[in-house]
């Protein structure tokens, strides 16, 4: 049963991702794009990877379909037709597509049990959770715990992207006169015109904050953690910035507060480790962090995920920001 | 009390199917976007709750029923809103309802 739904939802993924190819319009192909990002989510979800599922759909289906929308508010709709006949291009796409095919025989049996990737490190990780780290989610262990320098990494790159954004499209207002012609110019600052929106989002974005704060510390016993929650968090906060106004959104959260966070949430996550150190460990081993390794890991876990999530949400917030400023006007 | 309870979940289930059906049927068929989005809100309010309820009566009384009741919550705010919405807009970039355009405008879903 799972087979047969596995290859039906992976046959839309590959529809959707024709479709994509093929249209010319911008908006349709950003459409597509966060539909892509939702089957990708659910062959995630019947792998038996809730964790990554839960991240594909915020990310990939959720924030940067909006971040794309507001890209879209500074270029064109369409697609601008150039070259579409490109031989060379065609040609290396096949040859590519070729090879991973010839590659994938060589792979193992899905779900072998014999695979390399199950007979590597992932007994050893498995076996250890309960004793050195004991929380159920052992994603969260391995992640934040036995691959914290991995995350530690992962983090510093979002900061990294975060403060590439803000360099390139900068933070400056005084653009917008320039760029209004691009869309039709609408009176009023958001969708204060949309009442029925407007009514149900102020119902929803406490409901949407409290499903983050509960995505953010329910890491340790279920699916989630700080990349899932930041995103939501954030999400919940375009959804406020679209209903109400960029501005309003900038004075609940104004732009400093945003890099703090973005900067904070990455300095949290180093200190952690830089603590460790400083009391006998090695960096981000947090065992040392109490005098109970078992406790002191569970804090390490608990502090490193808030670091992940200020970060995630700081950067995702800014990004849209960036966008909003140059745009002008609203997209959706 | 199983037999009928499974029984009535499955009766939940396929019609909340059939009407996914026809809403998506509605949705490739009809002749411009707010008849389109008519139909297309069929999948999102009778086809979500029946199939919902479906599944609830399937799990019981557990965490995982009131889990699927907060889904079901959810959708019947978030889908009606979006509809609104998406009407709204067409109809602020010129849209007018009586107008049949199948040729030159996406299906709004």
């Amino acid at each position: 049963m799972t087979f047969l739904f596995s290859a039906f939802v992976l046959t839309l993924l590959v529809v959707t991702a024709l479709a994509i190819v093929r249209t010319g319009n911008l908006f349709v192909a950003i459409m597509l794009t966060g539909i892509f990002s939702l089957l990708m989510a659910v062959i995630f979800f019947l792998l038996d990877a809730p964790d990554v599922a839960l991240t594909e759909a915020t990310i990939g289906a959720g924030i940067s379909t909006v971040l794309f929308l507001g890209a879209l508010a500074l270029t064109g709709e369409h697609e601008r037709t150039g070259s579409t006949n490109r031989p060379l291009a065609l040609v290396v796409v096949i040859a590519t597509a070729l090879i991973v095919i010839y590659a994938t025989f060589d792979k193992p049996r899905f779900g072998d049990p014999q695979a390399p990737v199950q007979q590597h490190v992932a007994p050893w990780y498995l076996e250890h959770t309960p004793e050195s780290i004991d929380i159920p989610n052992s994603v969260t262990a391995v992640l934040g715990s036995f691959r914290g320098y991995d995350t530690l990494g992962e983090v510093f790159v979002v900061f990294t992207a975060g403060i590439g954004v803000l360099i390139l499209l900068g933070s400056a207002p005084a653009m917008r006169s320039g760029k209004d012609r691009t869309r039709p110019v609408r009176s009023s600052e958001g969708l204060r015109h949309y009442l029925i929106p407007r009514v149900v989002g102020r119902f929803l974005i406490p409901v949407i904050l409290l499903f983050g704060l509960y995505v953010q510390f329910h890491g340790d016993y279920g699916p989630g953690g700080g990349f899932q929650a930041g995103a939501l968090i954030a999400a919940a906060f375009i959804l406020y910035a679209l209903l109400e106004g960029k501005e309003q959104a900038l004075a609940v959260l104004p732009r400093q507060v945003l890099t703090a966070l973005m900067v904070g949430g990455a300095l949290l996550y180093g200190g952690v480790g830089v603590a460790s150190m400083l009391l006998g460990g090695n960096f981000l081993d947090y065992s040392v962090l109490t005098s109970n390794p078992i406790t002191g890991q569970h804090i390490g876990l608990l502090l490193i995920e808030v670091g992940v999530g200020a970060t995630v949400m700081g950067v995702l917030l800014s990004v849209f920001h960036a966008f909003a400023a140059r745009g002008g006007h609203e997209k959706c | 009390m199983g037999v009928l309870l499974d029984a009535i979940s499955w009766l939940l289930l396929s019609l909340g199917g059939v009407f996914v059906f026809i809403g998506g049927l509605g949705a490739l068929r009809m002749p411009n976007l707010y008849t389109r989005m008519h139909a297309a809100s069929l999948t999102d309010t009778m086809g979500a709750v029946l199939i919902i309820v479906g599944i609830m009566l399937q799990a019981g009384a557990s965490l995982a029923a009131i889990k699927l009741f907060a889904i079901l919550l959810f959708l019947l705010l978030t889908s009606p809103t979006a509809s609104n919405a998406l009407a709204s807009a067409a109809l602020l970039a010129g849209m007018r309802p009586g107008e049949a355009r199948t040729e030159d405008e996406e299906p709004g879903k």
